[in-house]
């Protein structure tokens, strides 16, 4: 496996004399093309690093823009595409983990804490209104306060 | 506490005459030090020759160590007006992290080390780093990155003396605004670079370095406006003390996530595990120090200002939420695909589109309330009376929507969606300034527009800014077109309403590579726009070819060409791409740069220097 790796590596190194999409790859019909360039963004290029396999120049990320074609020719759905090639290479290929086990955690993580948020910052907002104007203002002697204010005031 | 002030100085200076020891060996080409043989050639141009310097691991975090001493030194030179205790102890938690940083560089990462047999020429340095927009990139980030130490090292110190006052949050906004202001340009630049260089137009990759640096923006933006009510209201500050340790404690995730290579990506230059576990160690100590400090003293800011529920406080505190989670969601999905590996043994990726879809809600909702809550008075409102004056902007900002979606006929709603925030966004701001101004003639609000305070332009060209970089955000994934194909020399083709031409394609010789030029000619209504010259470069000493798109810059829009292979029936593969309003992403962020100077040189920052006194409405409250 190590050397399967290391073989890819070499394939995908930047001396390769390739680059993105090939005007060879193109699929002479539009409506395929475009659902073609929509998946191969969402397809992460397996020995690059955090590129997709619309963007990327190595032979591998050549091999799976015409893999996705072949497929999209063949008749198949957005859907079907992606979990033919979510079945040869894992999950690892794909840009959006999906949704599924302990994803759960990241796709949420964002609404969960603004909801958080939400609750911590309105609580506060109610307390700040309830307080008695000058809490707190006990923390100054009179000779800082007077300090205070004239560096605010300069 | 007397000796804090020239151990400040001595250390900057010894510093500093450390690189431009480094910095010499750089321009000299000295061969006899290894990190010179392996990041420099003698035929560099001299430029790339400096920019070396820091384009490499032990080059950079020299660098980073600079700035940390250059901003303990300026602490000493302009806080004339601190307590002296405050500024001996933050100049005493700034040299802490210095002399950890000291110690990494010294044990895992010595820039000075030599080699017994020198040899004749150098490796060179990277070809894509060998531009003017990237040899100027990590300094400003590293400005940006590094300043935030000074907002740590504030909240630090007011943690040890107990309190926090509006006094403090004013000592700590400027280091925190100049941080912010280098760190927008540091982003702005880098994301410039990417869109020329690497050769597709993509402005930005949600790559785990970006990342490491747009979290402590997104975090310094929220100090900066927690700042504020700590100063005007004396509210909100234990959250700003702690937004101000994990401004800095992002920092330095970040660097450990660049440093470590643990997140690898394109950027990772750096793969050695012994540095990785040294930054973390660095980070676990400062971060559990701080927040343990913290734990223990914060029961003792004690908030003092009452405000409602509607109210410039409040609104605040929305963009501070707001601001916080957009950052927590880019922090999840930058370290996911290690956790999950870790974790559950699950190995995945998290990229563009889930950033996409994760981070953009949190910042509509944020440009949608923004010019609202701007316009909030302090204390007590009513949204009502706020929104009067902001009608006519909302209605001009969701008719250009409208007409936008009209005209561009079955694309989705992006487009439109990012117009009407942008607009909204601008149209807002000069709103909000221009009723700072006052009652009377039209005319004599506007003269009195120029002698507003320069917080308040600031704040306006700011947000503002924010607002053009949405447009250009959306406008250009909306609406931007793009054409591969194989093009014979003398032949043309079509590209958004532009007829492209290649005239020739030749052989350049440059400095310390050989190119591959094309000549494009580009023609609208028969009437020349432009001559594009893209080429495809091979750098013979570091073996590596690179593409340099030829881009014809324009207000509305580029036109962006690149070359590729040869063909065997005699083309060339070419690839066009039609951009609009790619410009107004850094054009805005250079807005938010200025706007971020604007409230820095405000005459009441510069409060030693016997400033007039201020407008009671912005004033301290009444005590």
């Amino acid at each position: 496996m190590k050397r399967v790796l290391l073989v890819l590596m070499l394939l995908g190194a930047p001396g390769a004399p390739l680059w993105a999409v090939q005007p060879d790859e193109i699929l002479a019909d539009p409506g395929l093309e475009e659902r073609a360039r929509g998946l191969s963004k969402g397809l992460r290029c397996l020995v690059c690093r955090n590129e997709n396999i619309d963007d990327s120049n190595a032979e591998l990320a050549r091999d799976l823009r015409l893999l996705v074609r072949e497929r999209l020719v063949a008749g198949d759905s957005d859907q079907q595409v992606i979990d033919y090639v979510v079945a040869r290479y894992g999950e690892y290929v794909l840009l959006a983990p999906p949704k599924t086990g302990i994803n759960w955690l990241l796709w949420w993580a964002g609404p969960l804490m603004l909801l958080g948020g939400g609750v911590i910052g309105f609580s506060y907002l109610r307390r700040r209104q309830a307080a008695p104007e000058g809490a707190g203002a006990a923390a100054l002697n009179p000779e800082e306060a007077a300090r205070l204010r004239d560096i605010m005031e300069k | 506490m007397a000796v804090a002030e020239p151990a400040a100085n001595a250390h900057f200076l010894l510093i500093a005459f450390s690189f431009a020891a480094l910095t010499y060996a750089f321009v000299t080409s000295d061969f006899s030090l290894k990190l010179v043989v392996l990041n420099s050639h003698s035929a560099k141009p001299m430029i790339y020759k400096i920019s070396g310097v820091w384009g490499n691991h032990e080059g950079s975090m020299l660098l980073w160590v600079l700035i940390l001493a250059l901003f303990g030194a300026t602490a000493a030179w302009f806080g004339n007006n601190l307590p002296p205790t405050l500024k001996a102890r933050v100049l005493g938690v700034q040299g802490s992290i210095s002399v950890a940083f000291l110690a990494f560089i010294l044990f895992t990462s010595n820039p000075f080390l030599r080699l017994a047999v020198p040899p004749f020429d150098g490796q060179d340095l990277n070809p894509l780093l060998q531009d003017p927009g990237l040899a100027f990139h990590p300094p400003f980030l590293y400005l940006g990155y590094v300043g935030l130490s000074m907002a740590f090292s504030f909240a630090v110190a007011a943690l040890i003396e107990g309190r926090v006052d509006a006094a403090w949050a004013r000592w700590v906004r400027p280091w925190t605004l100049a941080a912010w202001v280098f760190l927008t340009i540091g982003i702005a630049l880098g994301s410039w670079w990417a869109y020329y260089e690497l050769g597709w137009g993509g402005f930005w990759f949600w790559d785990p370095v970006e990342n490491a640096s747009f979290m402590p923006w997104l975090l310094a933006a929220a100090l900066l406006h927690s700042a504020i009510v700590v100063e005007k209201r004396e509210a909100l500050k234990s959250w700003t003390i702690l937004l101000a340790i994990m401004a800095f404690g992002f920092s330095l995730i970040g660097t450990f996530i660049v440093r470590s290579g643990v997140i690898t990506s394109v950027h990772a230059f750096a793969n050695d595990p012994e540095r990785g576990v040294f930054i973390l160690m660095i980070l676990a100590v400062f971060m559990g120090g701080a927040l343990t400090l913290y734990a223990a003293r914060v029961q003792a800011m004690e908030a003092k200002g009452v405000f409602s529920m509607v109210s410039r406080e409040s609104g605040l505190v929305m963009n501070n939420i707001l601001l916080a989670v957009s950052a927590f969601v880019v922090f999840i999905g930058t370290i996911w695909p290690l956790v999950a590996e870790m974790l559950w043994d699950r190995k995945l990726s998290v990229g563009e589109p889930f950033f996409n879809a994760a981070f953009t809600p949190f910042f509509v909702i944020l440009g949608a309330i923004l010019p609202l809550g701007a316009m909030l008075p302090w204390k007590r409102a009513t949204l009502g009376r706020a929104a009067r004056p902001l009608w006519a902007a909302f209605a001009l900002s969701l008719s250009l929507a409208a007409l936008a979606f009209a005209v561009q006929t079955g694309r989705g709603a992006l487009g439109p969606v990012g117009l009407f925030l942008g607009a909204w966004l601008i149209s807002g701001a000069a709103v909000d300034l221009f009723n700072r101004t006052g009652r009377g003639s039209f005319g004599s609000r506007l003269a009195r527009m120029k002698r507003l305070p320069g917080a308040d332009w600031g704040k306006a060209i700011a947000h503002s800014g924010l607002g053009v970089t949405m447009i250009g955000i959306a406008g250009l994934m909306a609406w931007h077109a793009e054409d591969i194909r194989v093009v014979q020399v003398k032949g043309s083709y079509d590209i958004a309403g532009y007829t492209l031409t290649l005239d020739k394609v030749e052989r350049v010789q440059g400095p310390n590579y050989i190119s591959t030029m094309g000549h494009v000619t580009v023609t609208k209504d028969g009437a020349q726009v432009a001559v594009l010259t893209p080429e495809k470069r091979v750098y013979p000493v570091a073996g590596m070819p690179t593409t340099e798109a030829a881009i014809d810059y324009g207000f509305l829009r580029d036109v962006y060409v690149v070359i590729g292979d040869p063909q065997d029936n005699g083309g060339w593969a070419m690839r066009t791409y039609y951009k609009p309003l790619a410009n107004w992403i850094w054009a805005g962020s250079i807005l938010m740069a200025l706007g971020g100077m604007f409230s820095l040189f405000d005459r009441r920052y510069r409060v030693a220097a016997g400033a007039r006194r201020r407008a009671p409405a912005a004033g301290v409250p009444a005590e």
